[in-house]
């Protein structure tokens, strides 16, 4: 029995994928500089409003997110289809904000507890009535600085 | 037999996968966008002192929202479109004449001067988020306006687009410093007043 044919030395060498791995982990560090954590789940529908005369959000460091919105459909049944707050990773009462607030705060390093901002990140089919209710409770705990956090766009198409 | 010569190589053909898996996994649980929207102070909940302050009604302008989205501004029904005209005309006015830089019509039954005029927002609490949302947008969009026409007078560029630099933190301290100035400035000529009254309930 004859050995293996030899290889024709015309033929193509495999492409080496010895830098593949650099390359990967090029991308890796990009995404890892550029992104940042996300911190907690969404519980309710989150559809924000559009508006055209924004400011960027700098810093997250310095933001306290609330959401409110309609519970998503697997919380539903439990909470009903009313608008919710949502603070952190569960739903609460307009009462339980101001508790929240100063939890939050006091996490905080000493020098930023005073330019926190509060992002209020609601649906924009919710009702005013909870919105007054959460601002009057920021009002309490001297939380004054509001943002009302939205998309870029033509603000007219929030009243279709 | 053979002597090793040193240790054998350590097959990296895998450390690709292993670095695709730590890409995927930054990819699934990381965010990528900035957040944008209206930045607003709230009032603080007791006045400081209990001085009764004489604002002449014709220095505010009042502006109103139902449960069905409907915009009363200064007792007459209008469209969201006219919100921001409106607000602008009544800020721009100067009506006492010591406004030296608004081009208003000077009309004696509106605002007297912009250091003066108070925009006072109320609304339903049935009232859609999306709507309120619409309407505090043009309500800063009009100051907004208003502020760009005196930044583009006095120093030839946007209120707004000076304002974003001067809070971008990339931005060097030496231009920074000579930005808050002008933006000061700007804001001094067209103070923002927006007050916001409590929420009245159905009917």
């Amino acid at each position: 029995m004859s050995k293996f044919s030899k290889k024709k030395s015309g033929e193509l060498p495999p492409v080496s994928t010895a830098s593949l791995p650099d390359i990967v982990f090029m991308l890796l560090f990009f995404f890892m500089t550029v992104t940042v954590m996300k911190d907690s789940s969404l519980k309710v529908e989150n559809v924000l409003p559009n508006a055209n005369e924004v400011k960027k959000l700098e810093k997250k460091d310095r933001v306290i997110y609330i959401y409110v919105g309609k519970p998503t459909q697997e919380y539903q049944k439990v909470f009903g289809t009313e608008p919710k707050i949502q603070l952190n990773d569960k739903f609460a009462n307009p009462s339980e904000v101001g508790d929240y607030i100063l939890a939050e705060r006091a996490k905080k390093s000493q020098e930023l507890q005073n330019v926190l901002t509060t992002a209020l990140k609601v649906d924009k089919n919710a009702n005013m009535g909870l919105i007054s209710d959460i601002k009057l409770e920021l009002r309490k705990v001297n939380a004054l600085k509001v943002n009302y956090t939205t998309y870029e766009g033509d603000a007219f198409r929030n009243i279709q | 037999m053979a002597r090793r010569a040193g240790a054998p190589e350590v097959n990296a053909g895998s450390m690709a996968d292993i670095a695709f898996l730590l890409l995927i996994f930054f990819l699934v649980t990381t965010t990528i966008e900035t957040d944008a929207g209206l930045d607003r102070m709230l009032p603080p909940i007791e006045p400081p002192e209990d001085i009764d302050v004489v604002i002449k009604q014709k220095n505010i302008f009042q502006v109103n929202i139902n449960k069905n989205g409907q915009l009363l501004a200064d007792e007459e029904l209008i469209d969201l479109k006219q919100l921001r005209t409106k607000a602008m005309a009544f800020l721009d006015n100067g009506g006492d004449g010591t406004c030296t830089y608004c081009k208003g019509k000077r009309n004696a039954e509106s605002s007297d001067n912009p250091s003066k005029a108070i925009i006072s927002l109320k609304n339903d609490r049935e009232t859609k988020y999306g709507t309120y949302i619409t309407v505090q947008n043009e309500l800063v969009g009009a100051y907004n306006d208003l502020r760009n026409r005196e930044a583009q007078r006095l120093f030839g560029r946007d209120f707004t687009e000076m304002e974003a630099e001067y809070l971008n933190p990339e931005t060097p301290q030496a231009i920074k410093d000579d930005l808050k100035d002008k933006v000061k400035k700007i804001q001094d000529l067209f103070p923002q007043k927006l007050s916001e009254a409590e929420t009245s309930s159905a009917n």
